[in-house]
């Protein structure tokens, strides 16, 4: 298929159709409010079900609902609608049912602004709702990873029974680019006969439930799952190195962020510096072993991590480095975006010894 | 090569769809395109802008910091924009709505009277497209007027098809300004 161009919220939606997704609850927020209004127009001409729920509460135990029968559904929001959803997500996650969440990330704390931003990272892959589970965490950076990593992230939701969350920003989500719906292969999954989709007496009755009184048993539903994140972690990880190779200061970014990275690593190559990028493409499985790879070479003098939050990646990315070598931060918050020239300033400050 | 463009005026003078084209053009020629809208508070104040970037290798940050060209269709656009134009690079003034010329003697400074051309056209709605016809036509531009009629007919609903020889026109007109 050719390349048409268009907004990341537009590719967002038109990718969930196109992967097979028939449900959609949400509320509108902005910077994401093209996804709903797409998914108002097209999903009925598909045989679908777009609903503008009453709250972000409703909006995502409705997807409870539909995620337990068994059906291919989707929320999106922004900052603050996300935080509204945190206890549904809590329950989706252990009740193991399948479902995509999209973040279209906002300014915060509170209402925030409306510009984009990164400072829901801590949310999103560390929990963000009540005990112990996690989200599966996909960052992309292009118009086309989107699309690409949203018909992805049904097949992994589906596979490993667990919530996806495709962590984009405001940026990503208002911007236009060139992108090409491609024929895919879609994974081999399993039945869903776990869904509940009414007894008839033919096999044991489906049960959908986040609630188990006894300890004993909830520690053992718990470890269970996590076994289940041991499995993703082998298997669903993505990162992306980019000139790392003899590159002297690796900066580390996702997102809108990495794409600001890759223009800062032009300017500073003019001047005769190396600058590498690694980026993850799972924030959570965290790509840590591919700093661990690069931290013991010699030609890597220091590690930088470049976010639109206070500092929050940067957490997972010190963690990995395990103090082998330097691990910096550079971020703008509130909807900033960073400047390559001041991002190239900080990694001039780094090699001077001024940091 | 990498062209990146500021386009600015008012909500309503098409600053967004004339960025959208020219992206779609590009896109159209095989390069790499982005188009990133500014939204929000940024708007108010009179400046709904956009930045196009198209390249021959991957595109960055979509955030046009160090502009090759800016195209202003008003006054605060112009006086928000006009320090972000690189040395040697362009800057087109719509003159119909700015009184006043550029501060800058470092970069090539084209004014055109885009709203009385349109008049003159026929609408004054294609005010952008002569513009846009203006940027195209000066030297060094990697995306051709066809390939932004092209984009036009893909762009435009089956329903709007007839505004197609209207834009044509106001593009010609953008073009023969620079070359007069």
């Amino acid at each position: 298929m050719s390349k048409v161009l268009m907004k990341g919220n537009e590719a967002i939606a038109e990718a969930a159709i196109q992967a097979g997704c028939r449900y959609f609850f949400g509320y509108p927020i902005t910077p994401q409010n093209e996804i709903p209004a797409y998914m108002a127009k097209r999903l009925p001409m598909v045989g679908g079900c777009f609903l503008q729920a009453e709250s972000e509460v409703a909006a995502i135990n409705m997807v409870y609902g539909a995620a337990g029968a068994g059906a291919r559904v989707m929320t999106s929001s922004s900052s603050p609608g996300i935080s509204l959803k945190q206890e549904g997500i809590s329950y989706i996650a252990g009740a193991e049912l399948p479902c995509l969440i999209v973040n279209i990330v906002r300014g915060g704390p509170g209402l925030g602004g409306i510009q984009p931003a990164q400072s829901d990272y801590f949310q999103a892959v560390k929990g963000g709702g009540h005990g112990d589970y996690h989200l599966i965490v996909l960052a992309p950076s292009t118009i086309q990873e989107m699309v690409d990593l949203v018909q992805e992230g049904f097949d992994i939701a589906d596979q490993y029974r667990n919530p996806v969350m495709i962590l984009g920003d405001g940026m990503l989500g208002q911007m236009m680019e060139p992108v090409e719906f491609k024929e895919r292969k879609p994974r081999q999954l399993p039945p869903k006969d776990w869904a509940t989709t009414g007894w008839k007496g033919d096999r044991p009755r489906a049960v959908i439930n986040s609630l188990f009184i006894d300890p004993q048993v909830l520690e053992e539903h718990v470890q269970r799952i996590y076994k289940k994140y041991e499995a993703i972690k082998a298997n669903e990880t993505k990162v992306e190195c980019y000139n790392c190779e003899d590159a002297e200061i690796i900066v580390s970014a996702y997102g809108t962020t990495a794409r600001i990275v890759r223009s800062v690593i032009e300017l500073a190559a003019k001047e005769g510096i190396k600058v590498g990028l690694i980026r993850p493409i799972t924030l959570w499985p965290f790509p840590a072993d591919t700093f661990s790879s690069w931290v013991e070479r010699d030609h890597v003098k220091a590690f930088l991590t470049v976010e639109m939050s206070m500092g929050q990646m940067v957490e997972d990315v010190t963690l990995s480095v395990g103090g082998r070598k330097p691990s910096y931060f550079y971020g703008r918050t509130g909807g900033m975006v960073p400047n390559p020239f001041d991002i190239l300033d900080e990694i001039k400050k780094i090699r001077g010894g001024n940091r | 090569m990498t062209e990146q463009i500021i386009m600015a005026g008012f909500g309503g003078q098409g600053v967004m769809s004339m960025g959208q084209l020219l992206a779609y053009a590009g896109m159209l020629e095989g390069k790499n395109v982005s188009w990133l809208p500014s939204y929000g508070p940024e708007m108010r104040g009179g400046t709904a802008n956009c930045c196009v970037i198209i390249s021959d290798d991957m595109v960055g940050s979509p955030i046009v910091t160090q502009a090759t060209a800016v195209i202003a269709l008003n006054k605060p656009s112009l006086d928000k924009f006009e320090d972000t134009v690189v040395p040697g690079g362009l800057l087109f003034i719509n003159s119909s709505l700015v009184d006043r010329k550029s501060v800058r003697d470092d970069i090539q400074v084209y004014y055109i009277p885009a709203n009385e051309e349109a008049d003159r056209l026929g609408n004054s709605k294609v005010a952008n497209s002569v513009m846009l016809g203006a940027y195209l036509a000066r030297a060094g531009s990697s995306v051709t007027p066809e390939s932004v009629i092209e984009a036009l007919k893909k762009v435009l609903g089956s329903s709007k098809q007839d505004l197609i020889p209207l834009n044509e026109k106001a593009l010609k007109r953008g073009a023969e300004l620079i070359n007069e």
